[in-house]
């Protein structure tokens, strides 16, 4: 079991009071799973993805543990996460086009940050050409600036920076939002890959775009205002999406093949509740068409069948 | 309604503007009455000048572009505010749109000093309503407020309501959902569609082969600011005869089909300006002859043409 999260729960602190972005996200990831995250924009993804990190305020920790490997995370310890940082857990982060110092010259950026964890850049620099040449960039980038490569050369040199210590968990956040479908494909054949030869262990997908999670995913996580609606593998999530707004959230994707003259689609009405003071219970309860009485109980989040998790009180009596 | 006639638009970049960058070359279309054309490309392609040279807001460097018969680039004054009158643009980030200093309604305000200054306060206010109502919001809800107390898809319909005050004819809609969250990104494709059913004809600028499918009557598709293919979208879908085309579809990620493991090719070295087809060093199915010439765009079928030597043999 590479990572462990249990009832992790992290608040954002702002002058009105704490905004619940992540309420009791309790699940695992596999060694060599690549889970994929969706959600919409303000559903906790990022706050999930960073907190397992680099947990800095606003951000706070209110509850919960995670484990990766077996052994406890610190998460909540920014002084004692160093030592995970990088080597046992790391992240692409949302524009990583613009992580890279635009002062430094690539070779230069990536020396002082492996100074900085205590490692020779010139025995590592074999390893880094080579996987620099599985990506397709010549060795060349090394000796160049950030603003004299491509937006989708600067992500995959941040993909390989990001995994050259093999860590255990990698989390890539939005990689492929900004890349054109080509590229895109590109990048995600890429990640599996890295997973394929041992790079790292276990990938956290971060995305909205949840037809990319069905191309490559192994299991897909979906999260609604804060909280875990449904988790599964990705088969399974598209063939029978067990909660009400994985359902509504898949039909409304539009797919090659349907048009408007011929099909209608529809939207999920409604907008996603505050997350300063959110409604107790289900949180979808607002937008659900199939909401009853004892939503207002916030449901459970069971595994229905193995490996299917959902938290919805019209899927808790199949179980 | 609207002629793209052989457009092309030359940028110049670099220190003192010496180097020159061709965004647009030799672009040719028509947009009808109440057609939704899909413009799709990936970045860099020229689809957003296309866009901006239609908009009048950055000049064209040869070719014309006709509305109703006049060519915009002479308007001027009166007849400018006539041009922008019917046509309307709407861009891709909703929130940079706004100042956040001032209510969102005062797009409409605005609006109203510029081009119905003698309307009175309660005729404006019904059409408003109208207008707001139109684009699917409740006025109420919405009115009155700061931008950031709206979400994107509001802010985004508002900017349409905006646009329906005038007396539209075309709206140019710039990657509008690109920023939206797939359960609201869909209402905002059917207001489209159903604008369409009232006479309005859009130009829908995306890098989204599925939304542009779903909506479009017609798609036309760019490489490098070429047009390589174009025709009725029903036929660029399922017969694409471009192997850009073919590669782009072959890239879409779709629910129905995972991807072949192709190894996409990444390599992207620029033909030489003006020179051989534009899509020669990615083609896979390149031979000697397209170094050399610029294929045109022939038709291949019924509303449908593609710019490639090889298209009738594949």
């Amino acid at each position: 079991m590479s990572l462990q999260v249990e009832k992790l729960t992290v608040y954002y602190r702002t002058l009105k009071g704490y905004v619940r972005a992540l309420e009791g996200a309790t699940f695992s990831v596999a060694d060599g799973e690549i889970m994929g995250l969706a959600g919409e924009s303000g559903c906790g993804k990022t706050t999930l993805g960073h907190s397992l990190v680099y947990l800095r305020p606003p951000m706070q920790l209110i509850g919960g543990r995670v484990w990766l490997d077996g052994c406890d995370l610190p998460v909540s310890d920014l002084e004692r996460m160093k030592e995970y940082r990088f080597r046992k857990i790391s992240i692409i982060p949302q524009y990583a086009m613009n992580a890279l110092n635009p002062t430094r010259k690539i070779g230069r950026m990536i020396a002082e940050l492996l100074a900085s964890r205590g490692i020779d850049y010139r025995e590592t620099l074999p390893e880094l050409k080579r996987r620099l040449d599985l990506v397709q960039l010549s060795p060349g980038v090394l000796g160049m600036y950030p603003i004299e490569l491509s937006g989708g050369m600067k992500q995959r040199t941040v993909m390989v920076l990001s995994t050259l210590l093999n860590p255990s968990l990698l989390i890539a956040d939005e990689i492929t939002s900004a890349l054109d479908v080509s590229t895109q494909k590109a990048v995600c054949e890429m990640l599996v890959q890295f997973r394929d030869r041992g790079f790292v262990r276990s990938t956290i997908l971060i995305t909205h775009d949840i037809s990319i999670l069905y191309q490559i995913a192994d299991t897909i996580l979906v999260m609604y205002a804060g909280q875990l609606a449904e988790k599964a593998p990705t088969e399974a999530m598209f063939r029978n999406p067990r909660h009400p707004y994985t359902r509504m959230l898949i039909a409304s994707l539009p797919k090659v093949g349907i048009r408007y003259a011929e099909e209608r689609l529809r939207g999920i009405p409604g907008a996603p509740p505050q997350l300063l003071n959110p409604p107790a219970g289900c949180r979808f309860r607002e937008r659900c068409p199939v909401s009853m009485e004892r939503c207002v109980e916030e449901p459970p989040f069971l595994e229905i069948t193995p490996g299917h998790w959902v938290a919805c009180w019209r899927e808790v009596g199949s179980c | 309604m609207l002629t793209v006639e052989r457009v092309t638009k030359v940028y110049r970049v670099g220190a003192f503007g010496l180097r020159k960058l061709t965004a647009v070359r030799d672009v040719s279309f028509e947009i009808h009455d109440g057609e939704i054309v899909s413009l799709i490309g990936e970045s860099g392609s020229g689809k957003s000048t296309i866009g901006k040279m239609i908009l009048r807001l950055t000049p064209i460097t040869s070719g014309s572009i006709c509305f109703q018969g006049e060519d915009i680039a002479t308007l001027k004054g009166r007849a400018l505010k006539e041009y922008y009158r019917k046509v309307q643009g709407v861009f891709q980030d909703p929130f940079a749109t706004y100042n956040p200093i001032f209510k969102a309604d005062r797009i409409f305000q605005m609006i109203r000093e510029e081009f119905f200054p003698d309307t009175e306060p309660k005729v404006w206010a019904n059409r408003l309503q109208e207008a707001l109502r139109a684009v699917g919001l409740n006025p109420p809800d919405v009115q009155n407020k700061f931008p950031h107390q709206l979400s994107g898809g509001q802010l985004q319909r508002f900017l349409i309501a905006r646009a329906l005050l005038l007396d539209i004819r075309l709206l140019i809609a710039d990657e509008i959902i690109s920023m939206l969250d797939a359960s609201t990104r869909i209402d905002v494709l059917n207001l489209l569609a159903e604008l369409r059913s009232r006479g309005l004809s859009i130009l829908f600028i995306t890098h989204d082969l599925s939304l542009g499918y779903y909506i479009s009557d017609r798609a036309i598709i760019l490489y490098s600011g070429r047009v390589v293919e174009m025709g009725s979208s029903a036929r660029v879908y399922e017969d694409p005869k471009h192997p850009y085309t073919r590669m782009l579809m072959a890239s879409v990620p779709r629910l129905d089909r995972k991807w072949e493991r192709s190894g996409a090719n990444l390599q992207r070295q620029l033909a030489e300006e003006g020179q051989g087809c534009v899509y020669y060093a990615r083609c896979p199915l390149a031979e000697s002859a397209c170094a050399r010439l610029s294929p045109p765009l022939v038709p291949v079928a019924s509303d449908h043409w593609a710019a490639c030597l090889r298209a009738g043999k594949i």
